[in-house]
């Protein structure tokens, strides 16, 4: 339980002479719901940038499972099961809702353009049982209904919906949340939440930027505050909420 | 006249195959390729100066596809991590460079003297009764192929709208018995230049039987989860690599078929003009495909094959305009052009996308 299944030391990344992410350390534990908080602009989303390597850090690493994947592609640190969700809810518009999902998932014979040709009973099968899982997340998520529809026509809290379950469709060991709250209604965000916490416990951690403290202190287990690009602060939700320093960089004290 | 249809025929083939390539490049996986004409200038070459050489045409076609797809992948190695519109100036630039190179090379290519003879397929093939027949079957058996799938898509659609929208939708009646009007009148002409046998004739039904099975294929793949993918990547790459699918490889994908399939086309062309000079190969025939897959809707196959009738079609109807009163022949010719672009702009806002495209697809916000 107290294994940590990602740990980033010492990272930096500068845009000119702006530091945007200066020294910073990060550490998820295994099965664990980790929360990074901060003040706008304190570089929490750069940080999530940098380790989901979209962009890639100046100085530093980051290991998930005790393997260095800051030097990895994007796409395969996704594939070594770290996937990440955007601030703002990137869906696929002209898609279905099910291609949203079906695209996500991993491994797909389908997706080789030589199998193609030569594997396709193989295909119809994978596809049939990717289809069974998508449908049983979108049933969990209340997406069922919009299945057949495009992504396009999809509310804001619902793409956000989508995005989790899209992230959910690859099996990864840790889904990085970019503000799942931001722009939601109260109701949903309650649904959200409980989303989350489901499956954490079916083993899936988490790692959450959000400004929305309801949501941060009832969900995680250990929080890490960040502030002008560097670390303020980390520890369990208590002492987040009693510590001076914290609160002087939300109030500006 | 049968052999004006025949002419023509094969020019709507050669670029429906043409623009099927920029279709799986731009209209499936948002790749813009400004010079898609670059790989049909080395599938065209290429074909005639190896069967020139005794090389067997079929093999002389499949290294010039060959070529094309390594064209794609030299511009694709250098640009396709860049952004899209770089891809669209470094492909214009190639397209340039391959033509000029053609023109200003004297041993192989012979310059603007161009190539005038060389071996051209089922030339020299006189059909006995037997054969004649055999192409009417095939020709037959591509007509059917061609009505059941207008029926189906028209069908598809019907029920689409019906459950959609609260109109009927009489348009897409209209819209399927003029298609299936044209497919029949190209096949009856079809069926009278096979009795009356030429060289282009047989021309023809190749093309069209390559066309099927180009059209085919890229309807299979586009449907499977390779499609999905490319499909994705036209719709927000950064969300198919954080999902852990290597964006690049399939960028580079698309873009070798569909330069191979771009170079397949040159082969078709150079056959079609039995005689080939640099000139035929200006930035004016990508061009021409683009307005083929706008026309017909991007991201549709079948969009793209009723583009390229409709491109051929109104080019060859206008070529018979009279001159009128004070314009002269080539104030005609340029009429033509600048109508062409007077019925994009109003396609364009009447519907912009395409005519086959789907409408719901354009009001969907990213």
């Amino acid at each position: 339980m107290d294994e940590s299944l990602l740990i980033a030391r010492g990272l930096c990344k500068s845009f000119g002479v702006i530091k945007a992410v200066n020294n910073a350390i990060i550490e998820v534990k295994a099965n664990s719901i980790t929360g990074l908080i901060g003040p706008n602009g304190a570089g929490k989303t750069t940080l999530f940038n940098l380790l989901s390597n979209f962009i890639q850090p100046d100085q530093g690493e980051v290991i998930l499972e005790g393997k260095k994947i800051h030097k990895l592609q994007p796409y395969q640190i996704a594939l070594a099961g770290c996937v990440r969700t955007f601030q703002v809810a990137r869906v696929l518009s002209r898609l279905s809702v099910l291609e949203n999902m079906l695209l996500a998932s991993q491994q797909q014979i389908g997706e080789k353009f030589w199998q193609v040709w030569f594997k396709q009973k193989d295909i119809r099968r994978q596809e049939r049982e990717n289809k069974e899982l998508a449908m049983s997340i979108l049933e969990d998520i209340g997406l069922a209904a919009k299945v057949n529809d495009y992504a396009g026509v999809l509310s804001g809290g619902q793409r956000k919906l989508l995005e989790m379950g899209r992230a959910l469709m690859t099996r990864p060991k840790l889904i990085l949340l970019d503000e799942p709250a931001a722009g939601v209604n109260p109701t949903l965000i309650g649904e959200i939440c409980e989303h989350i916490v489901t499956w954490n416990k079916q083993g899936i951690s988490f790692l959450i930027i959000e400004h929305n403290m309801d949501v941060i202190m009832s969900l995680c287990d250990h929080v890490w505050v960040m502030a002008e690009g560097t670390n303020l602060a980390d520890g369990t939700p208590e002492e987040i909420q009693n510590n001076s320093k914290v609160l002087e960089a939300y109030l500006g004290g | 006249m049968v052999e004006y249809i025949v002419f023509l025929t094969i020019n709507a083939g050669l670029y429906s195959i043409f623009a099927l390539g920029l279709n799986l490049q731009w209209g499936i996986c948002g790749l813009i390729n400004f010079g898609l004409v670059a790989f049909m200038i080395l599938g065209a070459y290429t074909t005639v100066l190896l069967s020139v050489q005794g090389v067997p045409i079929i093999l002389a076609v499949l290294i010039g596809a060959i070529l094309a797809a390594l064209l794609g992948l030299l511009i694709g190695l250098s640009t396709l991590r860049l952004r899209e519109d770089y891809l669209a100036i470094v492909t214009i630039g190639v397209a340039e460079i391959v033509r000029l190179i053609v023109q200003n090379e004297e041993k192989l290519t012979r310059g603007t003297f161009g190539i005038q003879s060389f071996p051209l397929p089922l030339a020299n093939w006189e059909p006995n009764i037997f054969f004649k027949l055999t192409l009417i079957i095939i020709v037959t058996s591509l007509t059917i192929l061609t009505v059941s799938k207008v029926v189906k898509a028209i069908q598809k659609e019907w029920r689409h709208k019906k459950n959609t929208s609260a109109s009927t939708p009489y348009y897409l009646i209209i819209i399927g018995i003029l298609s299936i009007i044209l497919v029949v009148v190209f096949y009856i002409n079809g069926v009278l230049a096979i009795s009356q046998y030429t060289y282009k004739v047989g021309l023809m039904v190749l093309e069209l039987v390559i066309l099927a099975f180009i059209y085919e294929g890229l309807e299979f793949l586009v449907n499977t989860p390779w499609g999905r993918v490319l499909k994705a990547i036209r719709e927000d790459e950064e969300v198919v690599k954080a999902l852990g699918k290597d964006v690049f490889s399939y960028k580079l994908q698309a873009f070798l078929l569909g330069g191979a399939i771009a170079g397949i086309a040159g082969s078709f062309f150079a056959w079609q003009l039995t005689a080939i000079y640099p000139t035929n190969f200006e930035s004016i025939v990508t061009f021409n495909a683009w307005i083929i897959v706008v026309l017909g809707g991007a991201g549709s196959n079948a969009g793209t094959l009723l583009g390229s009738v409709i491109f051929w079609l109104y080019d060859s109807l206008t070529r018979f305009l009279p001159t009128i009163g004070f314009l002269t022949e080539s104030q005609i010719g340029a009429l033509r052009i600048m109508l062409i672009g007077l019925i994009l702009i109003v396609l364009m806002m009447s519907r912009p996308q395409g005519i086959l495209g789907k409408k719901e697809e354009l009001t969907l916000n990213k």
